[in-house]
């Protein structure tokens, strides 16, 4: 599987810029390295752990805490439907087993086409619109049986372009100028804070 | 380190249980409590290593004025007042807690655990934990065991995520190999998928891990713990001298560990220490002694074989006819009897116990010297001209590690190509091989230099004078053998250059095999006799103890071989040495060994040398003999028997003492004692070492004891003095009170024949000089790993496989210039021979230089070499 893209390394390296040590980059790059493959393959992790600097032992140890960071390939689409309280009370568990039912898959599965993977996932926050779900993390508030099925003819249509693939978090990228940037350099190896010198001078 | 001692005076007064303990500042409550007699439970807390709080055992009760509450021991300070329960019902009912949880999901198959018996879960459950498990729901299962390493076998169900092995491995070890994984109600440690944890230090975690999760597939299901005789010794799989414990059961090792002491290991072993437990009792060691009959050596008599040698010396034409080669894998008796055999008996000084692979002796024992605490010292310098300690000395690597990156200590390396140090090091430069005098020389001048040397930028040179001239205090230099393809000449001219600029600079001399500092100590090397002193300058000292003293300073290693090849040696003795293997010079090897009339070898198993000797004595090994070794900072220590040598294998001093017998000296020695006796009264750097001495300090003796000799020697005249009157006394019947005081006034240094001799000092030679740069030739750089073809590590089925054999390494530059592609096929030509090999990139050799490993599968580094040049120069062509 993949290493990153030579794009990516140049994003990679500009990520890496934004933090007084490399290894501060990690997390944003394991977004990019899901981003580009749709989940966190070894070969990206063996990458990662070279551009900042750890053993790949160290990325995998950070990566697999987070739920959201995919150690094995998902579906196009990650549909997360929430069965916590709030959601339960209004027909979540309902709602699961509506989307388990139309889409002949289990929680944790993923759909034979590869375009959708359900979980049935805690509280996510908006439990004033429940039953909710989330497609590859955009909202979609108090959603009944009809406009779940209604959603999936959608996506297998490709008529929602506002959802983009899975594993992209982000909605916008931040750009930080060079100048701005406070570059490599480890805090304790510096006399004045890297932040001051910046905001004194105009570079690092 | 929890050590009894008297309490400091700046310390911090608590309370444990009701009585008073005086905390030392800053000490943690866990550490004060042990200090005072109050073991406190602990998994996780490991006195060698940073305190996490992971596993709550040691929990107790706390009270720093705002009643109490409780705490982790292993995360708190003492602070002053403080009131500590360590035995109250809520801290007891903590732990039981505690001790419940951890065994939720523990397989409790102790049964068939190799830690079953020496396990501190098992231990601490029985002493403070719950009788009776409540837990009835089905426990965790995992696949078991999983090997994480070629070493070391992992059980996660047994594992209760303490934090100590990935703490060690990051800590410690600097190879954060091994991790957490899954973080959450899975977690589990483990490695990288298809990335084991090949760190040379990974059997450490099977030492601490205080449950059965990580065993070493070496000992696995070997031996119960109670079934295990202990006996503790010094490690002798390289001159660092870690001390540990070795375990046998049915008269056969089953493994060592590493025993904590604190001015050398601290706990820790490298796994080829550890492991090499498996080369005792292997396949292949010798038992009987062999003799040549046409081309096979056949087992033979000892009488018959230890005439044959004696005969074979006693008939040599001279004295100067006769050479010694070895000694780094005796212990310093059979050292000394060796030396006192060939010096004193047969009168050459053609011995050497390095293989033209080290440092001079006179360099060795002559720099003053420096210990590796000295060495590690918070705030140091220490300047690197040395090999890669890492491959080389491991454990010498952890306390550099720990003081550059705990104790701010300034590593600053000059190293034919990067190393385990270099990212370590504040600076680290590779010059070209042969000149790093030169660069030496402008690193500690008095003014920047505005010029290129040995191919290191003018720029980069100032910067590490000036990070030398800032250092505080002495500069600490360790000194070694980098690269066996260039001579020793140019660190040599190093280290003079360094003294003569700053002459309170101390020497780490750091050389490789087991008790080469022993040897050398004992006078095992050309211009030497025991004890550190030159042979000119002790030559009267010595006359009158031993029958007689060499004529004249004989030659080294490489002079008995030159001389062998050239049939100048009668007999050629090779103690424990491979020079075939070893030395590196092959061609040169091989000739001396067709050319010396007899060869005799005295070895544990039977090497390339010693397949062509024509007498072979079975040696006894490591673990089956008792004595005393040297480490690299002269610190002596014992090692320990604890097995009986197979068949009739004997110790090396025996043989020596027999052989003696042979020609019609008589030593009197019966037992290493004897000879530990006679060389604590009379060689001089070791004067006053006795077994008394040693067995007081656990920690080893750093020779030579700062008692002034003088007033040693005093004591000895008064002994003997006070011996002779009382004979007189029982013989006469009278006082003989007059008689003493007569003695007392006589000269008394003359009374035990000579002063005393000055030990050796180091006086530096001329280098010789380096040919101009070829630019068409590369120059050769031969360095060691850890793992090679040696024959303890051969010998050691676990460790055996991991030589990692070698190729080619050039700069990446070169490649491009030689229009090599990564991994092709080369030829490498030297004046010599020529080597068929693979190359591959490394940024990490010199421009203008190659790199490759020696004592490695398939690739015979040392037929390239030839030792009269002072650098090789090798040309590289595509096959």
């Amino acid at each position: 599987m993949a290493r990153l893209t030579a794009e990516n390394v140049e994003l990679a390296t500009e990520i890496i810029g934004h933090f007084p040590r490399p290894k501060s980059a990690l997390i944003p790059l394991l977004h990019l390295a899901q981003e580009q493959d749709g989940h966190l393959t070894d070969d990206a992790m063996v990458h990662i752990a070279d551009l900042v600097d750890v053993t790949p032992a160290e990325v995998l140890g950070t990566a697999s805490f987070y739920e959201m960071f995919k150690m094995e390939p998902v579906g196009r689409y990650m549909v997360n439907i929430c069965t916590n309280i709030s959601c339960q009370l209004r027909g979540g568990e309902e709602l699961l087993e509506h989307a388990e039912n139309t889409l002949g898959i289990r929680p944790g599965q993923t759909t034979a086409d590869g375009l959708f993977t359900i979980e049935d996932v805690e509280c996510i926050a908006a439990c004033t619109e429940a039953p909710c779900l989330q497609v590859n993390y955009r909202y979609f508030h108090k959603i009944t049986n009809n406009e779940f099925d209604e959603l999936i003819s959608e996506l297998r249509s490709g008529a929602r372009s506002d959802i983009p693939a899975h594993g992209t978090l982000a909605q916008v990228r931040q750009h930080i100028p060079a100048d701005r940037q406070a570059g490599s350099v480890v805090p304790e190896n510096t006399e004045v804070p890297v932040w001051l010198s910046v905001s004194e001078d105009g570079n690092a | 380190m929890p050590e009894s001692e008297a309490p400091p005076i700046d310390g911090v007064s608590v309370e444990i249980n009701g009585h008073e303990v005086i905390a030392r500042k800053g000490e943690l409550l866990i550490d004060a409590a042990e200090r005072a007699g109050t073991y406190i439970p602990r998994f996780c807390y490991h006195e060698r290593m940073k305190p996490v709080g992971m596993c709550r055992m040691c929990l107790v009760e706390v009270d720093t004025g705002r009643g109490p509450a409780l705490q982790p021991s292993c995360m708190i300070e003492c602070t002053p007042g403080m009131k500590v329960d360590t035995e109250s019902e809520i801290t007891k009912k903590a732990q039981d807690g505690v001790l419940e949880f951890l065994l939720v999901n523990h397989p409790l198959d102790c049964p068939v655990c190799d830690k079953g018996g020496e396990c501190p879960l098992q231990d601490q459950t029985m002493a403070f934990g719950p009788g009776e498990s409540r837990f009835v729901e089905e426990k965790r299962h995992k696949e078991k065991p999983i090997p994480i390493s070629d070493l070391v076998l992992l059980d996660r169900e047994r594992c209760i995520l303490c934090d100590r092995c990935t703490r060690f491995a990051k800590e410690v070890a600097g190879d954060p190999l091994i991790h957490f994984i899954n973080r959450g109600n899975d977690t589990e440690i483990n490695t990288f998928p298809d990335e084991p944890f090949s760190s040379y230090f990974s059997g450490n975690t099977v030492q601490i891990c205080p449950v059965g999760a990580l065993t070493a597939s070496s000992y696995r299901f070997k031996a119960r713990p109670w079934d295990l005789d202990t006996t503790e010794s010094t490690c002798q799989m390289c001159s660092v001298g870690c001390r540990i414990s070795i375990d046998s059961s049915r008269d056969e090792v089953q493994r060592f560990a590493g025993v904590d002491i604190d001015p050398v290991n601290w706990g820790w072993l490298c796994d080829k220490g550890r492991f090499s437990s498996e080369a005792v009792n292997a396949d292949g060691r010798l038992s009987e002694p062999l003799l040549r009959e046409g081309d096979s050596l056949i087992p033979a008599r000892w009488s018959d074989a230890i005439r044959r040698v004696s005969d074979a010396l006693a008939k040599a034409s001279s004295p100067q006819a006769i050479g010694i080669i070895g000694g780094a894998r005796l212990t310093n008796e059979d050292n000394y009897a060796w030396a006192k055999l060939a010096k004193g008996v047969l009168g050459t000084d053609n011995v050497d116990a390095q293989l033209g692979d080290g440092l001079p002796a006179e360099v060795v024992l002559g720099l003053p010297a420096a210990t590796i605490d000295e060495v590690c010292a918070p705030g140091g310098t220490v300047l690197l001209l040395a090999p890669d300690v890492k491959e080389e000395l491991p454990v010498l690597f952890l306390r550099l590690r720990h003081a550059a990156v705990s104790d701010r200590v300034t590593l600053i390396e000059i190293s034919p190509r990067t190393t385990g140090i270099t990212s370590l090091a504040k600076a680290s430069v590779q010059p070209r091989p042969g000149e790093v005098g030169e660069l030496v020389r402008a690193l500690v001048a008095r003014s920047n230099t505005d010029r290129d040397i040995a191919g290191i930028a003018a720029e980069e040179i100032n910067a590490i004078r000036a990070l030398l001239s800032a250092a505080n205090g002495p500069l600490k230099v360790v000194l070694g053998r980098a690269s066996v393809a260039e001579s020793a000449d140019a660190v040599v001219d190093a280290a003079a250059a360094v003294i003569e600029a700053r002459p309170d600079t101390r020497f780490l001399p750091v050389l490789r095999r087991a008790n080469v500092r022993g040897a050398l100590d004992m006078g095992m090397a050309p211009g030497v006799l025991p004890g550190r002193v030159a042979l000119e300058d002790a030559r009267e000292w010595y006359e009158s103890r031993w029958a007689k003293v060499p004529a004249s300073r004989g030659l080294d290693t490489e002079g008995i071989l030159r001389a062998a090849a050239d049939g100048r040696i009668d007999v050629l003795v090779l103690l424990g040495a491979d020079p075939l293997s070893d030395f590196p010079d092959q061609d040169l090897a091989a000739r001396a060994l067709t050319g010396a009339r007899t060869v005799v070898s005295i070895d544990t198993i039977l090497n390339a040398s010693s397949r062509r000797a024509d007498v072979v004595l079975a040696a006894a090994g490591f673990a089956e003999k008792a004595g005393t070794t040297t480490n690299v900072e002269g610190r002596v220590n014992t090692v320990s028997q604890r097995v009986t040598p197979p068949g009739t294998a004997r110790a090396d001093w025996m043989l020596a003492t027999e052989i003696a017998s042979r020609l019609g000296v008589e030593f009197g020695f019966s037992s290493p004692q004897d000879i530990l006796d006679e060389i604590g009264s009379i060689t001089p750097a070791y004067l006053g070492l006795s077994i008394e001495a040693l067995a007081a300090s656990p920690d080893g003796i750093v020779l030579p004891l700062d008692l002034p000799v003088d007033e040693l020697v005093d004591e000895i005249i008064e002994e003997i003095i006070k011996d002779v009157a009382a004979e007189i006394e029982t013989e006469t019947g009278e006082p003989v009170d007059e008689f003493i005081d007569v003695l007392a006034m006589t000269d008394d240094d003359g009374f035990v024949a000579g002063s005393t001799p000055r030990l050796v000092s180091f006086v530096a030679d001329a280098p010789l000089p380096v040919p101009p740069l070829d630019s068409y030739a590369f120059r050769l750089i031969a360095t060691r790993k850890l793992y090679d073809q040696g024959t303890i590590v051969q010998s050691a089925t676990s460790l055996a496989p991991l030589a990692p054999g070698t190729s080619l390494l050039v700069n990446p530059w070169d490649l491009d210039r030689l229009g090599v592609a990564e991994s092709g096929r080369v030829t490498v030509r030297s004046s010599r021979s020529s080597l068929t090999l693979s190359v591959t990139s490394d940024p990490g050799v010199p421009r203008g230089a190659a790199a490759l490993v020696v004592s490695q599968a398939d690739v015979r580094v040392g037929e390239l070499i030839d030792v009269g040049d002072p650098v090789t120069e090798i040309r590289i062509e595509t096959a």
